[in-house]
């Protein structure tokens, strides 16, 4: 199994391309609810049919169904040593994510997926990593990072950069917390603003990479998090030396069919459904650089 | 009767024409193709050769669309009109499944997809290029579409080679027509000499060659495929726009902030019709459909368009707000990024989106617009 959580499967193994019906969700439990934030939640999901495993790459996600509501596509936040236990990290911000995160045990969800390319971790062996996640950024890279702690000699520095609005806006914090006590690692949590009850840094993500230690042109980076924080991350990281085929931002477009189909995650030549949402800094920095692309 | 091959010519006569409707009919197939209705020539079921736009023809420009009467009793004398064949293959709206609940749980029923095997009567050389770029869409990448697959092999294809170019037509330039190359079941030309009106048939498959096995045929003279060739001709040089492709790809995609886009976005209305009657367009929404206890729901697909705000929308908010962004993004993705899609261009050249433009924007002349004027030198003064 370690092996396969370092060469992961590709979406053309997954569940979504098999010979069922491209389009019909496949039922899931929620069996666990977390509330992480005042507008998140962490949900866990097991198959209803016995034996539908879903073996998922780290930054792939699912079109995640709710019965009478309609389907968001949501990055998967757990271990892919794990694919009997789908985790699932929801904000409330619309009509689906809203029902999403009203769900108990119990409730079953639909599932397609999982779908696009997710982080290219074999491509960071050998090498220094940094981690920048702004907001619910971190659910998509928590899979990778779980990857990279199981091998953590197969990498040299891991650097991590956690930001978000304010210090309620912090996911998974008790986890973040472990990961503070470990000594092969380093980590950076930001917020934007915050009361006097915090002790920690204020200020966006981009203000900590001056700091955080790397060797740039020896250095892969995986970066989540609002489209305009991950444009200045990766300019800070390109300007410190980190070549730009290695920056890796996770994007985020309008996603209805997640297979090619429905046109709506366009993002210049690629589908963000299924080139992406995984994808390199080198060709996203033209597009980024203009409006509404 | 010999047995036809691929690659054989044989000649049907006008008046030997019902023939082809009746051997379609008996070998199961739904014959659809043109027809008069509501001032324009649509595509339609069929139930034989009265129902053809007899005699008609249609007068195309920038925004502009006429029918006008034909000297002769032509069956195929216009170029291409409001629809394309890409309805009755991915159907403007279409139910993809139905749930029901079950408990806390659901059971999902996909649509099945069923109904008789369609014969396409007078498809033209972009219409066979357009429906093998929508190939490539639905059924070339690592995903199926079920309900396109299913449809798209069985119909039968029987394209109609051009007698004549409508004025917004560039088949030429895109590299796809006006002659049929490939991808027909069978090719048809129409010839009409003075008094005598027939149809030179080529066979393109062994499923056009087994239609043609009940309908009256003539071996066709030795000038006849040189007619073919000559009318074919004439088509190509009455082309009434033409699109300089070369180095599409990236003029476009380098000159994202080109003034020209500013100026088309004045005049764009948004209105999706280019995209509606576009034969390669192919962006959809999907809805869900609930009854009112919320016990069933129907999942259906219709079309949408890069030119609707909710194609982008993400929390509220869409991406591409402006006129501008949404022009760009059509034209961009038709003639650019497709190619990197695609390994195709996204335009076939047939005119629709120019014809059908209810104020008249040009694609060939935006394309043009952006290759001779150069940028403007960015000043301080902004863009305005």
């Amino acid at each position: 199994m370690a092996t396969d959580a370092i060469h992961p499967q590709t979406h053309s193994h997954g569940a979504g391309s098999g010979a069922a019906h491209p389009f019909a969700p496949r039922p899931f439990v929620v069996t666990a609810r977390t509330q992480e934030t005042p507008d998140t939640v962490t949900l866990r999901l097991a198959p209803k049919l016995s034996g539908d495993r879903l073996s998922f790459k780290g930054g792939q996600f699912n079109m995640v169904y709710v019965f009478g509501v309609g389907e968001s596509a949501i990055s998967i936040s757990g271990d892919t040593t794990h694919p009997e236990e789908l985790v699932h990290t929801v904000r409330a911000v619309g009509k689906v994510t809203n029902a999403l995160a009203a769900l108990t045990p119990g409730a079953v969800v639909g599932i397609r997926g999982p779908y696009g390319q997710g982080w290219p971790l074999d491509s960071a062996r050998g090498r220094d990593v940094v981690i920048v996640a702004g907001g619910l950024g971190l659910p998509p890279l928590r899979p990778t990072l779980y990857e990279i702690f199981r091998h953590r000699e197969s990498f040299g520095r891991v650097e991590i950069i956690y930001g978000a609005r304010t210090p309620k806006d912090l996911v998974f914090a008790e986890e973040v917390r472990t990961w503070l006590q470990r000594s092969d690692l380093r980590i950076q949590i930001t917020v934007d603003a915050a009361g006097r009850d915090w002790n920690g840094d204020v200020g966006v993500v981009t203000v900590r990479i001056p700091d955080a230690r790397f060797d740039a042109p020896n250095t892969t980076a995986f970066v989540c998090g609002p489209e305009i924080m991950m444009k200045f991350t990766a300019q800070a990281l390109a300007q410190r030396g980190v070549p730009t085929e290695s920056i890796w931002l996770s994007m985020e477009r309008n996603m209805k069919c997640a297979l090619g189909f429905c046109g709506h995650c366009q993002y210049g030549p690629s589908f963000v459904c299924r080139d992406g949402p995984c994808l390199p800094y080198k060709t996203l920095a033209p597009l980024l650089a203009v409006k509404e692309v | 009767m010999d047995t036809l091959k691929v690659g054989d010519r044989r000649v049907l006569e006008r008046h030997d024409f019902p023939s082809l409707f009746r051997a379609l009919q008996a070998k199961g197939y739904q014959v659809v193709g043109p027809t008069v209705r509501d001032g324009a020539i649509v595509y339609d079921q069929l139930s034989g050769v009265d129902d053809l736009p007899v005699g008609w023809t249609d007068r195309q420009e920038a925004g502009k669309y006429r029918l006008e009467r034909r000297k002769d009793e032509a069956l195929f004398g216009y170029t291409v009109g409001p629809f394309s064949w890409k309805k009755f293959l991915y159907p403007s709206h279409e139910r993809l499944w139905t749930a029901s609940r079950d408990g806390p749980s659901f059971v999902i029923t996909p649509e099945p997809v069923d109904g008789p095997p369609l014969a396409f009567l007078g498809m033209r050389a972009c219409e066979l290029a357009g429906v093998s770029v929508q190939d490539r869409v639905f059924m070339g990448g690592p995903y199926v579409d079920p309900g396109y697959a299913a449809r798209r092999r069985k119909v039968l294809r029987i394209a109609v080679q051009c007698g004549q170019a409508g004025g917004t037509c560039f088949c030429v330039s895109m590299g796809t027509g006006p002659g049929v190359q490939e991808g027909a079941d069978l090719i048809v030309t129409e010839v009409l000499e003075g008094k005598r009106h027939y149809f030179l048939v080529q066979v393109g498959s062994s499923e056009g060659a087994a239609v043609l096995s009940d309908v009256p045929l003539k071996a066709a003279a030795p000038d006849d495929p040189a007619k073919a060739d000559a009318i074919v001709s004439r088509a190509a040089a009455s082309m009434g726009r033409a699109l300089d492709t070369d180095g599409i790809h990236d003029l476009l995609l380098k000159n994202l902030e080109h003034p020209r886009w500013e100026i088309v976005a004045r005049r764009c209305l948004s209105c999706t019709n280019c995209t509606m009657v576009c034969p390669t367009c192919f962006c959809s929404n999907q809805e869900e459909v609930p009854d009112l206890a919320v016990e069933k729901v129907e999942r259906w697909r219709r079309w949408d368009s890069c030119f609707n705000l909710g194609l982008t929308e993400m929390h509220g908010q869409a991406v591409r707000k402006t006129n501008l962004s949404r022009y760009r993004q059509w034209l961009t993705h038709k003639l650019a990024s497709w190619h990197d899609q695609f390994g195709t261009s996204g335009c076939v050249g047939c005119g629709r989106c120019i014809t059908w433009c209810p104020v008249g924007i040009d694609l060939t002349e935006e394309v043009a617009a952006i290759r001779t004027v150069p940028p403007a030198p960015a000043t301080s003064e902004g863009k305005k």
